[in-house]
């Protein structure tokens, strides 16, 4: 496995995620602005883009929690922009692993929806924090009119989403890594038995002591036992 | 000698040869270079991560480079191409069922885009005046090559593309389902996709992309201005490798390694790699082949050099469409972006070797030569020509 830059207690998320935010043109200006108590926020229609039903759902609960009440998930990419026009949303979330991003791209050109959002890139004096998004997983586009604070807080809560999910699939990669190892051990094991007729006691007992003399793992053990096997067979 | 570690993002596809060569065959290690090549899934994401450093350079649209640098479509950040990776390789592909409509309403050979492209114009009326939903057609990005050859050649016909047709954005991969869906009725597309869709039985290729135009600035080598100006030995250093390695691309007998070392990378046949790159395709689901040696062309006949004309009618297609407004200054701006003083920085002043080429530089299908001098003159012979932005998304 390749390590990017992983920050302490960070796990370099294996998905990406993409936030764009998008205002309606037939809004008056001044219309979208939010209010002074931030009651504005909650009415943000936000449309999440992800084939990952696993992640959607802790992105759509983490929305939810936070008080955002119009979430609409959209798994399957087919007809995008028609779907996304049928939902109308403020704020679109797409994964960075997914080609469809460039699909949205086509938003931007248009003349009679006229919803053209405006990258969050344009302010380069926010390039640390872009940096900390992309890293973990998550980028960032803004409307003009719709407010940049107002877009962090949901970003904020992307990341820190973003990161959750990240870690879940790191322990569950983890998890999974586990249970082939014991499947090595035991098919090992069962080898050994039958060669030198052992019991399940005595073979492990075996790896083990190999493990440790050779200084390995006794998963390695294991392994150069079963490719024994095979060679012999 | 330690070698300084570059990243550089690209898409698999076949117009990336130079740079995957490049780092996989040792151009760039014997250059002290050491670079990570990381594949993408979207030209967004190329974009992005080029514009905000974890990029240090990136197999990039021609005209990708230019919106950038002009700050059209997305936030403005000074792009440049030092170098430019391949001249064509697209080709426009269509369903068995519309290249059958094409053949009924042809007035001669539909190998000749100005015949196809009439007859498109009769498909689209017949589907107009019996109410059946207009043609869609895939392209890649709305700053593609892929979208301004389609609206080119359909163009030339009488077809409004904004209007008669729908243009929708797919990504690449996806092409082929699409078209095995009946989401599209054909695309443009860069290679390897319309093999793929011919080899499955799905599509037809109608036209290669070189018969719209003759030569077109199809991917380039992108660098930020801002680290160009930073990292000047370093980018001579990438520009001497990927012109070893777009030449060893080139050379035939080098043929087969090139194809295996690319194939590797997109997962792809070798096979298929090696006959897009002689430039000759199986066009039809029957086994029909049509070749050229311009379908892509890299390495050869001065395409590596970027050429401000070619930047120019890049910026000209952009504004054709409504994409930017037609100034001349823009122009200028967008003829920048093209570098050849660094080009030639890094390798010496080469002469050019123009024998087969077009005599305006790019070699369009119909309509007068092109002169980059005067972009609204040049643009004011296509009456159809629009002001606003395009609509080439209207999708409800």
């Amino acid at each position: 496995m390749r390590l990017g830059r992983v920050t302490p207690g960070a796990v370099a998320p294996a998905r990406r995620m993409l936030l764009a935010a998008t205002r309606k043109g037939s809004e008056p200006p001044g219309l979208g602005a939010p209010s002074p108590s931030g009651q504005w926020d909650s009415t943000l229609k936000i449309a999440i883009v992800d084939e990952s039903p696993i992640r959607a759902t802790i992105l759509e609960d983490g929305l939810r929690e936070a008080g955002f009440t119009q979430v609409e998930r959209i798994a399957d990419t087919r007809n995008l922009l028609a779907r996304i026009y049928a939902i109308d949303p403020d704020v679109i979330l797409i994964g960075l692993e997914s080609p469809s991003r460039d699909m949205l791209e086509q938003m931007f050109q248009m003349s009679r929806a006229v919803r053209r959002p405006v990258a969050m890139f344009v302010d380069q004096s926010d390039r640390a924090a872009i940096q900390a998004a992309v890293d973990a997983g998550v980028s960032a586009y803004i409307v003009d009119g719709l407010k940049k604070e107002r877009v962090t807080s949901i970003l904020d809560l992307c990341i820190s989403r973003f990161n959750a999910f990240a870690r879940l699939q790191a322990e569950l990669d983890h998890a999974k890594g586990a249970l082939e190892e014991r499947k090595v051990i035991d098919r090992a094991k069962g080898v050994l038995m039958k060669a030198k007729n052992l019991t399940e006691e005595q073979a492990y007992a075996l790896l083990r002591k190999t493990a440790m003399n050779e200084n390995k793992k006794i998963v390695e053990i294991a392994q150069s036992v079963l490719t024994a096997a095979e060679l012999f067979q | 000698m330690s070698r300084t570690r570059l990243r550089i993002g690209y898409i698999p596809l076949i117009d990336a040869a130079a740079v995957i060569v490049a780092v996989d065959c040792g151009f760039a290690a014997a250059e002290g270079l050491d670079v990570e090549l990381v594949r993408e899934v979207s030209w967004s994401n190329v974009r992005d991560k080029l514009n905000i450093g974890l990029f240090d350079a990136a197999h990039l649209l021609s005209p990708m480079a230019i919106a950038s640098s002009l700050g059209i479509g997305h936030v403005r950040v000074p792009i440049i191409a030092p170098f430019n990776l391949g001249l064509n390789g697209n080709a426009i592909t269509v369903l068995p069922r519309l290249y059958a409509a094409l053949t009924e309403f042809a007035d001669g050979d539909l190998a000749d885009p100005k015949v196809s492209a009439r007859s498109l114009a009769r498909v689209v009326a017949q589907r107009k005046s019996c109410g059946a939903d207009p043609l869609t057609f895939g392209m890649t990005f709305p700053f593609s090559n892929h979208n301004y050859q389609l609206r080119f050649w359909m163009a030339a016909g009488g077809v409004d593309p904004d209007e008669d047709v729908r243009l929708v954005v797919l990504p690449p991969p996806y092409m082929v389902e699409s078209l095995a869906s009946g989401h599209v009725d054909g695309f443009c597309v860069g290679a390897p996709w319309n093999s793929v869709a011919v080899d499955a039985g799905l599509g037809r290729i109608l036209h290669f992309g070189c018969e719209i135009m003759a030569r077109a600035s199809e991917k380039v080598l992108a660098v930020r201005e801002h680290w160009a100006n930073e990292n000047a030995a370093l980018l001579s250093a990438l520009i001497r490798a990927l012109m070893r390695a777009a030449e060893f691309v080139d050379a035939p007998a080098n043929r087969e390694a090139v194809a295996a070392t690319v194939a590797c990378r997109l997962d792809v046949g070798a096979e298929l790699v090696a006959r897009t790159l002689a430039g000759n395709l199986k066009i039809a689901p029957d086994g029909a082949t049509r070749d050229s040696d311009r379908y892509i062309i890299i390495g050869r006949d001065d395409a590596s050099r970027p050429d401000p004309v070619q930047a120019a009618w890049l910026y000209a297609q952009i504004a054709r469409w409504g994409q930017a407004p037609t100034s001349d200054e823009l122009c200028a701006l967008a003829q920048g972006v093209f570098r050849p003083d660094l080009y030639e920085a890094a390798l010496g002043s080469k002469l050019a070797q123009h024998s087969n080429e077009p005599r305006d530089g790019i070699g369009a299908f119909v309509g007068p030569d092109f002169v980059p001098e005067d972009i609204a003159g040049h643009l004011a012979t296509w009456h159809n020509r629009r002001d606003s932005r395009p609509k080439l998304s209207i999708v409800r």
